[in-house]
């Protein structure tokens, strides 16, 4: 089975197959939630440099109005996601830490919340430079969870030339369901977006991977492309991590990007289905990403959904207006059970990349686990994807030996997917090892 | 302003099921018809001799683990494992005091001494079962027939020889095992008997069909895997083969050679120990085909009717090299950089 799939372009090697607990929000349409009274919104949300903010406190703003500006070539503006009032601009608890920069707004009450704020354009008149900078102005960036700028992903460096779209539908993680709404509710905002992101990179196809438990999905794009278009979906195997980039580019084109290389060294650019879906509605309006789709789920929440959420609002809005246990001690998970973060309050606001918002109180058979010495079974060996030896790095990490990791034994490839804790029946933390192996490499570097 | 409620952890938050203790867990419920058939053929004898062993293995693991100030171990079924299999490697005469003092120093040697369950090299059951070879020359090669009438009723004579002497050779309950008979009379083996098990031979090594059936349970129940004992009796038919094929008259057909002796429970028991075979997946294939092949040469070349202990051990031995020429390559990397 594995090997046929292999053969056939429709999976990569290793990786796990995890239950996907998708049945709980993939049947649920795209609800919107009341907004909250007030947003929080961290000027670093995103990778790369911070915005700077442009408001005061006591400032008014309409919603889609910029509030903050994009700080350099590396970084992107951030817009009003409502009508109201700065309240501040000061240090808040975010899910990167305690202390973020970020501008607080204050809902207007009674507001009809429209769009008050668009500077549209006809991207078919613009040139690559003006659509990066169009697309820069959007303030969108990778819906997927990495919050990396679109623009930057869409701009390709001299001397590099791109052959290929790809387009990441896969959503592996578990529980996650906003790719799959979105490319069932709005699959031709996808292919509008598919298309504006191929004009900008001079790409000539494009391929889109979709995992095969999104069928629906995977119809309903098809019945978008024209006949002529240079456009296939794909269907690719239900394994995790199929929708990591290098993973999925491995599966589609049988390409693998060079350890420590960018995907357009094989003359690749890839995009998360959600993220073209945003370009697709953002760019032509000349609007800016205010909002986003995330699912809300596990088994503590009481009306699991996927819900569109005004970017900025704090966790605990969301939570009560869903309905959650409040009764164990649970984990808050940012994004999905696999890579996904905790977060220590609720305070939190949803950010760009933020796809999902789980509660996942402490289960009966993770209390018994401590860890046990590595039996040497080979699990995560057959687990890992990028085919590294998670064993052997767990046992450098436990005697400190972090150099020899990187040195001999590739450390810096590992993208903490996740599969070999998943798999580990002496519930070593490997990952988190290695999380801190990687940290305290770079600090003895600098 | 945390709420204590709320749990800080790395990813993954989610786990696959399975734990050491189910993995070992399963490893002896699939001892146990072993066990039981072998108890069925040997008798009260088989049966002491597996409460002797296991006993003494349990009881040494605790000691040492009292001595080095690690908790009790006992949950994580290795050491009960260890000693079902040492007893299974034993003929079932075999003196108690003697089987006691080889799970001790199976376990002590083996396992206690290296850091316990996880750290040993060998696996510990070989280790007894070697030095048992060597402290006890005459008593690990003195069988018993299978199927005695009086098996339930008593003990064989040897069973409880005084601690510290040898017992006598009683001939009314010896018998060659199928091996020796090969070996040192040129009897030919038959590969349908030796399949069902209804031969001599030391507690465990009877039954291929019933040790085959044990193995694919622990398979299905993922405590195994598959691959090791699949390339040690692939090699061991193979080179059994070619022996065949060049001198038929000499060598035993290579069905023989694979329901005969140790080969299969120590394929599918002993070789396929996690902690002393690789964990690359392509040096798992390399460590049993390695097995398979040096198994069949001490058989046939060296003194003794039965190899694959020997050949488990050098394969354990071997483990750390076949590691390392066998390190997986990395996605993005080509061959020969990096690693
Ligand atoms: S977390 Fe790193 S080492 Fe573990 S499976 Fe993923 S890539 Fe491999
Ligand atoms: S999965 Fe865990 S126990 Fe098994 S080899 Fe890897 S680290 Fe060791």
């Amino acid at each position: 089975m594995e090997l046929l799939s292999l053969l056939r372009g429709r999976t990569f090697r290793r990786g796990v197959e995890a239950p996907e607990y998708k049945e709980l929000t993939a049947g649920q349409p795209i609800r919107r939630l009341p907004f909250a009274p007030r947003l929080v919104l961290p000027l670093d949300q995103h990778f790369g440099d911070p915005a700077r903010a442009l408001v005061r406190k006591g400032q008014e703003v309409v919603r889609g109005e910029p509030v903050a500006e994009a700080q350099g070539p590396r970084s992107v503006p951030i817009h009003a996601p409502v009508t109201g009032v700065v309240e501040d601009v000061e240090l808040m608890p975010t899910a990167r830490g305690p202390k973020s920069r970020a501008v607080i707004l204050r809902t207007a009450p009674g507001d009809s919340q429209a769009v008050r704020w668009s500077r549209p354009c006809d991207p078919e008149r613009l040139g690559t430079a003006e659509l990066i900078e169009a697309v820069q102005r959007t303030g969108l960036v990778g819906q997927g969870g990495a919050a990396f700028p679109t623009h930057l992903k869409l701009s390709i460096p001299d001397g590099h030339a791109v052959d290929t779209l790809v387009v990441n539908g896969c959503e592996c993680e578990p529980y996650l369901t906003t790719d799959h709404r979105i490319m069932l509710e709005q699959p031709a905002l996808v292919l509008a977006g598919v298309r504006l992101a191929m004009q900008t990179v001079g790409a000539e196809r494009t391929l889109i991977g979709v995992e095969d438990n999104k069928p629906d999905a995977i119809a309903a794009l098809r019945g978008q492309i024209g006949a002529d278009e240079p456009i296939t979906v794909r269907a690719v195997k239900s394994k995790y991590p199929q929708g990591s980039e290098k993973m999925l580019i491995k599966t589609l084109l049988g390409r693998e990007v060079p350890s420590g290389g960018l995907p357009f060294h094989v003359g690749v650019v890839v995009n998360n289905a959600g993220t073209l879906a945003q370009l697709g509605h953002l760019l032509p309006r000349g609007e800016g990403l205010i909002e986003r789709v995330v699912t809300v789920s596990g088994p503590g929440v009481d009306r699991p959904g996927n819900y569109r959420v005004p970017i900025g609002t704090p966790l605990r809005a969301i939570l009560e207006a869903v309905g959650y246990r409040e009764d164990d001690p649970s984990r808050i998970i940012l994004g999905g059970p696999m890579m996904g973060n905790t977060v220590a309050s609720l305070d939190v606001p949803i950010t760009k990349g933020v796809s999902g918002l789980l509660v996942m109180p402490q289960a009966a058979e993770e209390v018994v686990a401590s860890s046990q010495p590595c039996i040497r079974c080979g699990r995560c060996l057959e687990a890992c994807p990028v085919g590294l030896n998670p064993a052997e790095l767990g046992r450098l990490a436990a005697n400190r030996q972090y150099q020899a990791m990187e040195e001999r034994f590739n450390l810096n490839d590992c993208f903490e997917c996740g599969c070999c804790s998943y798999v580990c029946p002496s519930n070593i933390p490997l990952v988190q090892y290695f999380r801190i192996a990687k940290a305290l490499n770079r600090e003895r570097k600098s | 302003m945390t709420p204590p409620r709320i749990e800080i952890k790395s990813s993954p938050h989610i786990k696959r099921a399975g734990s050491v203790e189910q993995i070992m867990r399963t490893v002896v419920v699939a001892l146990l018809p072993v066990c039981a058939f072998s108890v069925y053929h040997f008798g009260l004898s088989a049966l002491a001799l597996m409460a002797t062993t296991t006993l003494a293995c349990v009881l040494t693991e605790q000691l040492f683990n009292r001595l080095s100030g690690r908790g009790s171990t006992l949950g994580d079924y290795s050491t009960v494992i260890t000693g079902l299999l040492l007893a299974l490697t034993l003929p079932p005469g075999f003196p108690l005091w003697m089987a006691a003092v080889t799970g001790f120093v199976g376990v002590a040697l083996g396992k206690a001494l290296f850091g316990g369950l996880g750290f040993n090299p060998f696996n510990p059951a070989l280790i007894g079962r070697a030095f048992a070879a060597a402290a006890f020359p005459q008593a690990i090669s003195t069988w018993t027939e299978a199927g005695h009438p009086a098996r339930f009723t008593e003990l064989l004579p040897s069973t409880l020889t005084a601690p510290f002497t040898t017992p006598a050779p009683v001939d009314a309950y010896t018998a060659a095992t199928p091996l020796g008979q090969w070996k040192f009379q040129g009897a030919e083996l038959q590969a349908w008997e030796l399949f069902t098990g209804m031969t001599p031979g030391s507690a465990g090594e009877t039954s291929a069909l019933l040790i085959l059936l044990c193995g694919l349970f622990m398979v299905a129940r993922g405590a195994m895997n598959w691959r090791i004992p699949a390339a040690i009796l692939a090699s061991a038919f193979l080179t059994a083969a070619a022996f065949y094929a060049a001198d038929p008259g000499h060598f035993p057909t290579p069905w023989a050679v694979l329901f005969s002796g140790g080969l299969m429970l120590g394929a599918v028991f002993m070789a396929s120990d996690m902690v002393g075979s690789p964990v690359t997946p392509a040096g798992v294939w390399l460590y049993g085909l390695l097995i398979g092949f040096l198994a069949i040469i001490i058989r046939f070349f060296g003194g003794q009717p039965e190899g694959v202990m020997y050949a488990i051990l050098l394969g354990n031995a071997a483990s750390p090299l076949i590691e390392q020429i066998t390190q997986p390559r990395p996605y993005g990397k080509r061959k020969g950089r990096g690693a």
